[in-house]
């Protein structure tokens, strides 16, 4: 039965990786930059959702929209002020500026919010726990709806990009900028739009992260942003599935190998895993090396 | 028979190379225009700035009577001009039918179904092989996807930038068929080409291009003609 529940608690923290994976390869995907300030929009999106439910007085569900409505809008800006005029330069500038953007965010919070931790209120604080096998086995609620929003968004985002016109349209832009634009695609705007729809679910992650871990600081994001990052590249970065496997995958040999190995070198065995993955198969899990035809 | 491109004095620099020096030339509505010349000469680039990936420092480029220098890439599509890239450009993790819908990403979704029976009866390759992943397509059946993608927006002035690139000289013989085709059906085609001796063939009016200008102009025939052209361009 132990093992059944480090199995779930793998689940569903590998879902919040997905999630948080799945900003960074869209991002990847369209934008051919690693946003490195992207686990600092999850952090963002968690003190929106917790000044919302202490100041604001809003139910839980009203905070997380608040958070990803901001976050939306800190996403967009963050591209347009930051890595916009970028454009054309060398992904060495952009991943720097990147990473500045993250420092940025990281302070600013710290100037807001001081440095003290905040203990976030699960946002499912009144929902019971799932009791299975008569008790035996007890699962929490925010473990269950993390999974369960992983999975919807999963299939939103599969739905939206292999049969909507706008999500084929970012498929495009992602494999051929100058060809889109020739199909009278605006690159722009499709670029803003993924920026969006990642740090929308940043915002996600981020309610779930701290809804399961109730520590929030200005730092929160860092960690989870960075095993999010490798969880993208674990399953191919770009690959839309494979961020989800990847992050799954990264998940649940977390939270095993803490349980059954040790809870110091957890983080070395993940990291470890991937570096074994990618010597095996450099392009990642599902990653693909495209061949072109001449 | 009225003008539908104007190319004029355009200068376009990739950083400090000066590529183009000075082109000017013209469309009218229903021919076949061809621009030839060897690698590196400045065709490609010269498309480039027709269809707005580029942009030229002086002069304009008019289209249909209205000056589109400064209209961005992706709102030139719109006006009726449409491009098919060199090397295809084809979206090749995406399908077939996929591939031709974003040729049609800023039509009006009405004429999508028509437009794809036009182009699954002139491409018939292309229907059989509609749910394939574009990459998995030869190299001639890539570029009638290309060609069909471009023909999604019904454009009044169709570019092909080197159409032959890299097929067997049957699969050429029958792309330039569809060329003609095409143009007989009414759409104006500007064709760039270093395969010479097959564009002049079908062209009405040829412009050859060196080193950034145009060094010669005249009928598809009369340049098919000229010592000059057949000893740079036909090997004779």
């Amino acid at each position: 039965m132990t093992f059944l529940t480090y199995l779930i608690n793998g689940l569903s923290l590998g879902s919040v990786y997905a999630i948080i994976a799945l900003g960074y390869t869209m991002v990847y995907g369209i934008a051919k930059m690693l946003n490195f300030a992207h686990g600092d929009v999850i952090m963002v999106g968690a003190y929106m959702s917790f000044c919302s439910v202490m100041y604001l007085h809003l139910p839980p569900w009203l905070s997380v929209i608040v958070a990803m409505i901001v976050c939306t809008l800190l996403g967009i800006t963050i591209e347009k002020l930051a890595y916009k005029p970028l454009r054309g330069a060398t992904s060495l500038a952009v991943l720097i500026t990147a990473i500045g953007v993250s420092y940025f965010l990281q302070n600013a919070a710290l100037l807001i919010w001081g440095s003290a931790p905040k203990v976030f209120t699960s946002i499912f604080n009144n929902v019971e726990s799932f009791r299975l096998f008569d008790g035996q086995l007890v699962i929490a609620p925010e473990t269950i709806f993390t999974v369960i929003a992983c999975i919807v968004i999963m299939l939103v985002l599969t739905f939206f990009t292999t049969k909507t016109k706008l999500g084929k349209s970012m498929r495009a832009v992602s494999e051929d900028k100058a060809a889109a634009q020739l199909m009278g695609i605006n690159v722009n705007s499709t670029i803003s739009l993924t920026f969006a729809i990642g740090s929308a679910l940043a915002a996600i992650a981020g309610v779930l992260l701290c809804s399961s871990y109730p520590t929030l600081m200005p730092t929160t994001g860092s960690m989870p942003g960075i095993k999010a990052f490798t969880a993208a590249v674990f399953g191919g970065i770009g690959s839309i599935p494979g961020a989800m496997i990847g992050g799954i995958l990264l998940g649940i040999i977390e939270i095993f190998a803490r349980a059954y190995v040790s809870t110091e070198i957890s983080d070395a065995i993940v990291f470890g895993v991937l570096i074994v993955v990618l010597l095996v198969k450099p392009t990642g899990l599902l990653g693909k090396k495209i061949t072109e035809k001449v | 028979m009225g003008n539908i491109l104007t190319v004029n004095d355009i200068n376009v620099y990739y950083g400090a190379i000066h590529a183009i020096k000075g082109i000017s030339f013209e469309v009218n509505e229903g021919e076949i225009v061809t621009l030839i010349g060897a690698n590196g000469a400045g065709k490609s680039t010269t498309l480039q700035t027709i269809s707005g990936l580029l942009h030229s420092k002086t002069g304009d480029v008019t289209f249909l009577g209205e000056s589109i220098a400064k209209v961005p890439a992706h709102k030139i599509l719109t006006r009726g001009l449409a491009q098919v890239p060199e090397g295809r450009r084809i979206f090749l993790q995406m399908t077939v039918q996929e591939n031709l819908e974003m040729g049609a990403f800023t039509a009006p979704a009405s004429t999508i179904p028509g437009n794809l029976d036009m182009v699954f009866e002139q491409f018939p390759r292309l229907k059989e092989r509609r749910r394939q992943i574009a990459g998995t397509l030869s190299g001639g059946e890539q570029q009638m996807l290309a060609m069909g993608r471009a023909l999604m927006s019904n454009p009044k002035l169709l570019m092909l930038d080197e159409p032959s690139m890299g097929l067997a000289p049957i699969l050429v013989e029958q792309i330039f068929e569809i060329i003609q085709q095409l143009n007989k059906a009414g759409t104006t085609i500007l064709l760039v080409e270093q395969n010479a001796q097959m564009a002049l063939s079908i062209a009405h009016h040829a412009y050859v291009l060196e080193t950034g200008k145009i060094t010669l102009s005249g009928t598809g025939e009369e340049l098919a003609q000229s010592e000059q052209v057949k000893k740079a361009y036909l090997g004779a």
